[in-house]
């Protein structure tokens, strides 16, 4: 008699568990479903788009002369990979682009970190150079370009100044952004619990802007990378972006359809990089829930 | 009117003092006007008003955070002129750094204050037990509960040994029986720290429950409307005090007082337009 109830309480229990887990077991079934659905469909959509250009080309319905072909183009990288380009090896191009690119962005992003932390502490500063900002800001700065070809000539030097330009104001920008978004009551605890005024800077005021400044890390990588590019566009010995310069002089469409290849393997392992310097900096961050979509 | 208290005793003292602010649509707004209120040293003060009436501006003149537009704020005989080290403040929102761990935000304190860094680490960990938060050291604030988030506050605020304590509503987001433990353990701390405190909240039972007086404020822009002495007895628990005959008393008394208040900012709250001002 006494024990029934209990009896029948465990095995409700039992039974609730039972239907969790079966429901946690449904559930995975069908997250899994759904990445391979995604999967299949990203996979045929290359087919289909590479395909279609490849069969586009050699039915001549368009001038693979002017816009290559796929085959055209993997066969360009296979000579660059083994016989290196009309420059030298491949390696080395990636090399010198990459070594403007990667000091283009952190300078101009320390630079850039500086500069919006100390206009976003300081209220006259902003004032001051808020406006000579804005419009240092709506000048496309690849024109600058030129004026660092000249005055620095055709070596690293004028690249690195563009990479600087172009990644400087993004993280500028947001860097003065997170400063002023910096939570008044954190600011104001901090303060109260004897924080000196640059105490409260490095403590709370930096901090809090992280995550602003790397976002705009993110973008701002791919900036420097058309900053050292378009540089060695306008005038250079070396780089992905006389690779491209000289593959459109020769008319060669399939050699600038492969530098950009390159260049978007570039951009993606350095993005991954970023991502990976992010997570380590930001853990105190919570998990965000539901990365895999839905 | 209380009778006057010798200097000595006195923590904290603010003398007819108004706080107007602007609008950013240029619009001047009164929060306090001709305020005035003494803390004994060691007392548990409570300021119970109606919503937006100007409690928490109260707090920031006390801490020094803002300035009164006339008047004088005094705490332990001196007129404040910025952020004094005496001064503890628990706020309402979270203001633990959410980028510390547990540890790291204890320490904030005594490390900003230019304490060696293995004593300060020493001191929070003993608060960190203090509250109750042993093994949670390495945690960050997101992995906490609500309440163990106000824990961490109170010990950052602790550790600091202060003489004032400020507090301003920082229960009101905690559930009812979370709420109650906090109490009672805020008390605990408080008797063995023997600070003066001033509480702000909305909540009447809170601070009858755990105040020597409490302050009744207007509608903005609030003034001292009365001051009840509560002469329940200490130690007390906050989850059972509730129910004594006394309190239930005290409480009435105290809510006819409040209740008009409450009706004149409801009522002012249902039409924006004249939010503003008493002439």
């Amino acid at each position: 008699m006494n024990e029934s109830p209990t009896n029948s309480a465990i095995e409700g229990d039992e039974a609730r568990r039972m239907a969790e887990s079966a429901e946690t077991r449904a559930s995975q079934v069908r997250l899994r479903r759904h990445r391979i659905l995604v999967n299949v469909l990203r996979i045929g959509l290359v087919v289909v788009m590479l395909g279609g250009w490849e069969l586009a080309g050699r039915f001549k319905w368009i001038d693979p002369f002017f816009f290559a072909m796929p085959s055209l183009i993997g066969e360009q990288i296979w000579t660059w990979l083994t016989e290196g380009t009309s420059q030298g090896p491949l390696w080395q191009q990636v090399l010198v682009t990459l070594e403007e690119t990667v000091l283009g962005f952190l300078i101009g992003a320390v630079l850039g970190i500086i500069c919006g932390v100390a206009l976003g502490r300081n209220r006259l500063l902003a004032d001051v150079f808020s406006i000579y900002i804005k419009i240092a800001n709506s000048i496309p700065r690849v024109v600058l370009g030129s004026i660092f070809i000249i005055s620095l000539g055709l070596g690293m030097a004028s690249k690195v100044a563009l990479a600087v330009v172009m990644v400087f104001f993004v993280v500028f920008g947001n860097a003065f952004q997170g400063v002023r978004e910096a939570d008044r009551n954190l600011i104001a605890n901090a303060r109260i619990l004897g924080a000196s005024r640059r105490q409260v800077t490095t403590a709370v005021v930096i901090p809090s802007a992280l995550s602003w400044i790397i976002a705009s890390l993110h973008v701002s990588f791919g900036f420097a990378l058309v900053g050292a590019v378009v540089g060695e566009f306008l005038g250079s010995r070396q780089g992905i972006g006389l690779l491209i310069a000289t593959a459109q002089g020769s008319f060669n469409a399939a050699g600038v359809f492969a530098a950009m290849i390159v260049l978007a393997v570039v951009a993606l392992a350095a993005e991954s990089l970023i991502t990976l310097l992010e997570n380590r900096l930001i853990k105190w961050r919570p998990a965000q829930l539901a990365e895999t979509g839905f | 009117m209380p009778a006057p208290v010798a200097d000595r005793e006195v923590a904290i003292e603010l003398r007819d003092v108004s706080q107007r602010f602007v609008t950013p649509d240029g619009r001047s707004l009164t929060a306090l006007r001709n305020f005035d209120m003494t803390v004994r040293r060691g007392e548990f003060c409570a300021v119970v008003g109606p919503t937006g009436c100007g409690k928490s501006t109260t707090l920031s003149l006390i801490a020094g955070l803002a300035r009164p537009s006339a008047g004088a704020v005094r705490i332990m005989g001196q007129p404040v002129t910025g952020i004094d080290s005496r001064v503890g403040f628990v706020f309402q929102q979270d203001a633990v750094f959410p980028w510390r761990s547990v540890l790291d935000n204890v320490v904030a304190g005594p490390l900003f204050r230019g304490r060696a860094k293995g004593e300060a680490i020493a001191l929070a960990k003993d608060w960190i037990r203090r509250v109750g938060l042993t093994g949670f050291e390495s945690h960050y604030p997101h992995q906490l509960s609500g309440g163990m988030r106000k824990r961490v506050a109170l010990a950052q605020t602790f550790i600091n040994g202060p003489e004032i304590l400020l507090m301003d509503e920082q229960f009101s987001a905690l559930d009812v029986q979370t709420r109650v433990l906090m109490q009672d353990e805020l008390l605990q701390h408080w008797s063995t720290a023997s600070a003066s405190v001033v509480f702000v909240t909305h909540d009447l039972e809170e601070a009858i429950a755990l105040a020597d007086r409490v302050f009744v404020l207007t509608a903005g822009p609030a003034t001292v409307k009365a001051v009840y002495d509560i002469d329940l007895p200490r130690p007390r628990l906050t989850a059972e005090i509730r129910y004594q005959p006394r309190f239930i008393e005290i409480s009435r008394v105290i809510w006819n007082d409040l209740r008009d208040e409450v009706l004149i900012s409801y009522e002012r709250a249902r039409k924006p337009t004249s939010t503003d001002n008493r002439p």
